[in-house]
Formats: structure tokens, sequence, C-alpha cells
């Protein structure tokens, strides 16, 4: 190999000959650009898994450094470097309870059982048998956006929105699976468990999973990663991310929930009379403008721009998103970039003017259900401020004279 | 090649087939699939025993064993309070806390602990035993479990420092938060166009 390279850049004579007749003919028209500009080097070799260019250093967001556990917490998307629909795996959202387990696929197990004529267990190359299916969907924890409760807190679309994420998922339907064991006719709940330290557990009703529910073991063309819960984890289209069993063990199909932690202590949303909701699984209209968005800098002044953003329901399709750039005061309907999905990231975009003054950008959405998306101040009034998840409020952003973009206002 | 098409044309027609009636599963127009088309393996009843952890609230996966929040203390103190703290108080911002807060809920500020917002004991036993210690889940046995669900429930005044904690007792003990959930209402705003 080295030979060769060295060959390549030794000058044959002939050939040099030749590019000094091309130097001499291109001398007679530009007589002071006879020097050749720098000979192209050949690139580096093949190689067996591909990286992205060192010149892209987007990463994931990662928690202060100093807490005592971490294998425990999230860390979030850079949706503003992102484009078109599809979250690279690699910066796809993580949340996680007791940290990512090291899993040997040819060992790991489901086990479905409870409620059912024959409890059966089944491995990643059994799953692998059904009739696949792929489809793009979304996942978002539901406490994303929970610090927007407490005002237009986040500074940049990864720190406001970036636990969610959206990705091809590839697997079979959870109710061919149910359909295996024979469910008998007084199961309502099936409690999902993970294979993580913590055994993270979720009750779902088995509605949803006789409806569009999956067991994924693919995600974007290659096996699911460990942090996404390899070798296969729940994925419930358009329900809170939570649900989404990680690492999948376990389906005890019931009569009840199982009233687990994840479901009392913790993802339930507490209304100012102290009273709490609980099992609310659906994930609401949402969006956000990735560009310009906080953080950023105009490239350069007045001019052409475009605005574009994100935006997604767990009811189904995105139907229109409108942009404000007055503070809201009007309303244009952006450009859905193409087909939705239902449950999935919408990308929308479009051009803007920018006069060079300080400008206040927004951006909501409106699903095929008719529902839009609240401003900060109904939610607050609706929830108050404890409610701690399923915040979908509007984002805004605020461009300065100076080009810089902001989540506070110019002299706020 | 074969035998995956072969496997897909059955797993269609036993879809198809659509006989024994099973509520919810039947109104899908999904059927039994027959023997020869299952793809998942019988589980045994051991490898079920050996798996299922669930716990529900009306006391049932809870196991046989008994303990009490006098023989939890020193256990929590040598498993629990490094992290918890000493009575459960926790460590601000770092581990929750496990004690205090009844009352709070309906305030501004609201503590959400074990005391104050969890409304099923059994819980309590299920998460230690499936969760904790934070960096040795599954280490503990049913006695141990039973003891330390006593020990926090005592913490907070719902049980008594000698009542006896196990499968039968656990699930009558009434949390001060029981009736503090209702179901998703949502849609709850209708947003102004």
């Amino acid at each position: 190999m080295r030979d060769i390279l060295n060959n390549m850049k030794k000058t044959d004579p002939s050939r040099r000959s030749v590019l000094s007749l091309g130097a001499g003919l291109a001398a007679l028209t530009a007589c002071n650009s006879a020097k050749q500009e720098t000979p192209s080097l050949v690139g580096a070799p093949l190689s067996k898994h591909g990286n992205r260019s060192p010149h892209e250093t987007s990463s994931r967001a990662l928690p202060p450094p100093d807490t005592k556990t971490p294998a425990t917490g999230s860390s979030r998307t850079p949706l503003q470097d992102t484009y078109g629909i599809i979250t690279p795996s690699g910066l796809h959202f993580e949340r996680h309870h007791s940290g990512v387990p090291d899993i040997d696929p040819a060992t790991h197990e489901l086990l479905i059982h409870g409620l059912v004529e024959q409890p059966l267990v089944y491995k990643l190359e059994d799953l692998k048998r059904f009739p696949a299916v792929s489809r793009i969907h979304f996942v978002e924890c539901s406490g994303n956006g929970r610090s927007e409760y407490s005002g237009n807190l986040g500074a940049d679309p990864q720190q406001s929105h970036g636990l969610a994420s959206c990705s091809e998922w590839t697997g079979v339907p959870a109710k061919l699976l149910l359909a295996e064991a024979n469910v008998k006719p007084e199961a309502k709940w099936v409690i999902a468990e993970g294979g993580d330290a913590c055994r993270l557990t979720r009750s779902i009703p088995i509605a949803k999973l006789l409806d569009d529910a999956l067991i994924v073991y693919a995600q974007n063309g290659e096996p699911i990663r460990p942090e996404q819960g390899y070798p296969m984890r729940l994925l419930l289209p358009g329900w809170e991310g939570n649900t989404n069993t990680k690492w999948l063990r376990r389906l005890n199909v019931a009569d009840g929930p199982a009233m687990t932690a994840h479901e009392t202590a913790y993802y339930t949303d507490l209304l100012p009379d102290g009273k709490a909701r609980q099992f609310s699984f659906e994930l609401e209209a949402k969006s956000v403008i990735t560009r310009p968005a906080g953080g950023q800098k105009m490239p350069s002044g007045a001019g052409a721009y475009e605005i574009t953003g994100l935006a997604w329901s767990g009811r189904g399709k995105i139907q229109r998103v409108e942009i404000s750039v007055d503070g809201g005061k009007s309303w244009k309907d952006a450009e859905l970039q193409q087909a939705g999905f239902a449950k999935a990231f919408t990308r929308f975009r479009m051009p803007w003017n920018w006069d060079g003054g300080a400008a206040s950008l927004q951006s909501r959405a409106t699903d095929d259900t008719g529902y839009l998306q609240p401003t900060a101040d109904e939610m607050l009034e609706a929830r108050g401020r404890n409610y701690g998840y399923h915040n979908n409020q509007i984002k805004v952003w605020y461009v300065r004279a100076d080009g810089s973009v902001s989540h506070v206002a110019q002299g706020a | 090649m074969s035998e995956p098409m072969g496997v897909c044309r059955m797993l269609r027609r036993a879809l198809k087939i659509g006989g024994a009636s099973m509520g919810a599963m039947a109104l899908l127009g999904i059927a039994a699939l027959g023997q020869q088309a299952r793809i998942g393996k019988p589980a045994s009843e051991d490898k079920v025993k050996g798996m299922d952890i669930t716990v529900f609230p009306d006391g049932r996966g809870l196991p046989a064993g008994s303990g009490t929040a006098a023989r939890g203390k020193d256990i929590f103190k040598e498993k629990c309070a490094v992290c918890h703290n000493d009575q459960g108080q926790g460590r601000e911002g770092q581990y929750p806390a496990l004690v205090g807060g009844i009352g709070t809920i309906k305030t501004p500020k609201p503590v959400k602990t074990v005391g104050s917002y969890w409304p099923y004991a059994t819980t309590v036993f299920d998460y230690i035993r499936r969760a904790m210690p934070y960096d040795q889940p599954g280490t503990l046995q049913a006695d141990e479990i039973y003891s330390l669900a006593g020990f926090v429930l005592n913490l907070n005044g719902i049980v008594s420092e000698s009542d006896v904690i196990d499968k039968d007792t656990l699930p009558k003990v009434k949390m001060p938060n029981r009736d503090g959930f209702v179901p998703d209402a949502r849609p709850d705003i209708k947003a102004k166009r």
C-alpha cells in the first residue's frame, strides 16, 4: 500500500513533459499563474465502519458532571444540528434510571406470561422470524420541556426540546406475540419490564399493545443501540418515552396495573388542587423552531433566511404549522417538508426576510385531531407550575439587532 | 429463505382464521395461532417463577417472609443510609428523601416522598426489591425487604416499629395519598387561535 502511494507521488517523466507543455500553454494566456495549485492528495483508505467528518462535533448534552449517579439521568439531542426528520442514532436522547446494561443477544429472552393460555419465551432470533414492519416514529420523554413550566427557560433547542428524537424502527407488532401466547378474556393491562439494573417497569393498557405497539430490534437500519434498548425494546408510538420499555425482558399480561414506582411516584402530573393525573400516556402536539434559535447567531446581516423546525404529535399527523415573527401578533403557514408520518417528526420551514431589527420567532402546531399547541399562559392556567410533565407550550426565540438569538428578550 | 416465507404464510393464514372469541383479541380479528405456526417457545413454570417479580397493589406477587421496622433500622443504616441519609431525609439534589412532606401536596411547594405521595405500600416493597440498593439491586432477601419497607413506612408515621410487615399486612396499609390520583383528562387546554 505504502509503495503504491510513494510511486504515485513520484512524477512520471513522460507525464511531466505533458504537464510542462500544458503549463506553458497556460502561461501564454495568464503569465502570473504559472505555478500549479497544490496537487490533490489521495484520501483515507476504506474502513469497516464509517464515522462522521472530524469537522462535525455536534453532541448530546450531558447533565452537570458532579452527579454521584452518572448512570442515571438524561442526555439531550442537539435538534438544532439535525436535518430532515431522522435523528442520527448516536445522537438519540437518552434517559436511563440505572445505566445501560450490557446484554448478550444470544442469551437474552423475552418472557410473555400472566393471563395467557401458554407462557412463551422469545429470543432475538425468534423475533426476526416474524414478518417485520418498519415505521418512522418519534420517542419523547414526558419530562421534555419540564423547565418551561417556570418560563421560557431552555436556552437552545437542545436544552428546551432535546429529550425527543425520531428514528425508523423495525420490529414485530406486539399483537402477534400476544396472539401466540393466547391472551385470556379478562386481560386488560400488560406490565412491561426492562432488563436494566432497576428492572424499570410500566403498566400498559392491553389495547395499545393490540393496536400499534411494536417490539423493535432495529433503528435506522442497524440493530438498536445499547442506549436505546439493545437487543429489543417496546415501542409505543406517540406515548411517553418511559413506557417504551428498553432492554425488554418481560410482558406480564394482567387484569390491572401494578402501580409501580414509575407510574405513581414518578411520571404522574400534579395539579394545583393536589390531585395527580396518572397513566397520562399521550404526547400532545408540539413544535420548536430549530434555526434560527437560541444560542445561534445570524450568519450575516439583514436579508433572506429560512426559518425551520420540527413538529410532532402523539395523536397522529401534523396537519399545520404556523410561524410568527412578530411576537404572536400575526401568523403565517409554514411549508411542511414532506408528506408527514403519524406520530413522527415533521420538518417545517418558511422563508424569512429579516429586516435586521429585533424579532420574536415562534411556531405553533396543529395535529389531525384539530388540537392546537397552546401558549405558555394557557398551559400555566390549566395546570399550574408543579405539573412537571407533558409541557408542549409554544417556544419563543428572540432575534436581536446584533444578530444573536436568545430565549430572553432584548432588554429583559 | 423458504422457512421464513413459510412462517409468514402460516401466520397470515392463522390470523385470518379468527376462531376462538377472546374479548379484545377477537374484536381485532386476532386468533390464537395454530400449534405448528408458533414461533415462541413454551416457558416452563420454573422459568416464569424465576423471572416474575411483579407485585400488585392487592398483594398478589408478594413473597413469603416478614419483617418489622425495628429490624429494618440496622439494615437501612448498613445498605441505604449512604444515599438516603440516616433517617431517610435524602441528600439534596442527589438522592431523594423518603420521609416528610405529608400535607404539602396541595400547597404551591409540594414535597413528594414515599410518605406524602406514594399511593400504595406494596410499591415500596416492589421498588426496593427491583431497584435497591442502587448499586446492588436484586441482592436483598424477602425478610430484609419487608423490614426495610416497614422502616420507611415507620419513619413516615404510617406503621409502628413492631407491626409485622408481610404479604397479608402490607397491602392493607393505607397510604396518606391513597386517593390522590385521577385519570388523565387531557386534552385539557383549548388553545385560542
